[in-house]
């Protein structure tokens, strides 16, 4: 039982990377990765780690997910379509052979991480990787339960479980300082630049379009 | 099921996971990639965990969690910046600090 549960499991993780790493549309990308997350849950429910697995689902599939689906909506593909447009007005000439096989680069430095990953966790000769695990005695303060993971963090590991929290503040104060929105940063480059003279000199006087006789926004004859 | 079967598993996703960094221009999708990144490094954390019995690695995997979430915050507070810039959203055309 536990076997089957693990084969479907298994597979939905790697289909949803698969997915995140293939699909083209960012926000088909993020439902992939929501359907990698909650398979991802069910994995550490079978290696008994209950509260890391509701922490799971409800902080990353929940909260996070969440975060990226309303960024996804607010960039939409607008990021992609300006890429490709300014892409093709600066360089029509450029063929496109230079993505792909930096692509095919990056896919093949990828498998050969695989395989040294899988040669490093694999062939490492300890007999506990090919074991059940630890013994389990069920009850409520039991292996991976939230009270075991709860005293665990109020106790030996109170040090990072303080450091986690000030990370979270700082990156919260990070992020909006990040993403607020700034006085006419946008606009930056549409606004004139005068020197100290053209505040003194009528206007249009000193130009060209007055040089040659156009006016100045018919202003000056 | 043993707990090689699970390291295997965390060796692919993680793998995966850095193919998407490498290969993808949308830095969406490139924070995305990485995410699946961590989740192989929080699947091994936790299969070890179970191998010896103690609840070390799941703490570890908790803190792995909090740093994904900080990193997940900061990375699109700045994309949403870019974004306000009129930038292209593209991780080959922002090759220079100074937008």
């Amino acid at each position: 039982m536990s076997a089957v549960l693990f084969f479907i499991a298994a597979a939905g993780v790697i289909t949803g990377a698969v997915g995140v790493v293939v699909l083209r549309n960012p926000f088909y990308c993020v439902l992939a990765l929501v359907v990698h997350l909650v398979s991802l849950a069910v994995l550490f429910l079978l290696l008994l780690a209950e509260f890391v697995a509701a922490v799971q689902v409800v902080v990353y599939a929940g909260a996070v997910m969440v975060l990226y689906v309303f960024v996804v909506a607010y960039v939409g593909d607008a990021g992609d379509s300006i890429g490709e447009r300014l892409r093709k007005s600066a360089s029509p000439s450029q063929p496109p052979s230079i993505g792909s096989g930096l692509r095919l680069g990056g896919t093949i430095l990828g498998g050969a991480l695989l395989v040294e990953l899988l040669i490093a966790l694999l062939g490492t000769g300890l007999e506990a990787t090919s074991g059940y695990g630890a013994g389990y005695a069920p009850g409520p303060q039991a292996y991976g339960t939230p009270a075991y993971i709860g005293k665990l963090l109020l106790t030996r590991f109170l040090l990072a479980f303080e450091l986690a929290s000030f990370l979270l503040l700082i990156a919260a104060v990070g992020g909006v300082v990040l993403a607020r929105r700034r006085g006419g940063i946008g606009e930056a480059d549409e606004h004139a630049t005068y020197a100290p003279l053209d505040l003194a000199r009528a206007p249009g006087t000193g130009t060209t379009a007055e040089g040659v006789g156009a006016g100045f926004g018919g202003q000056v004859p | 099921m043993s707990i090689a079967w699970y390291l295997a598993v965390s060796a692919i996703v993680f793998s995966l996971g850095a193919v998407g960094v490498m290969t993808r221009r949308n830095p969406l999708v490139v924070l995305l990639c990485l995410e699946l990144m961590l989740n192989g490094g929080n699947l091994a954390l936790i299969a070890f965990s179970r191998m010896w019995g103690n609840g070390d690695g799941q703490i570890l995997a908790l803190v792995v969690m909090t740093v994904a979430a900080c990193e997940v915050c900061i990375g699109l507070g700045m994309i949403v910046a870019i974004y306000r810039r009129r930038l292209p959203i593209d991780v080959d055309e922002l090759r220079e600090l100074q937008g």
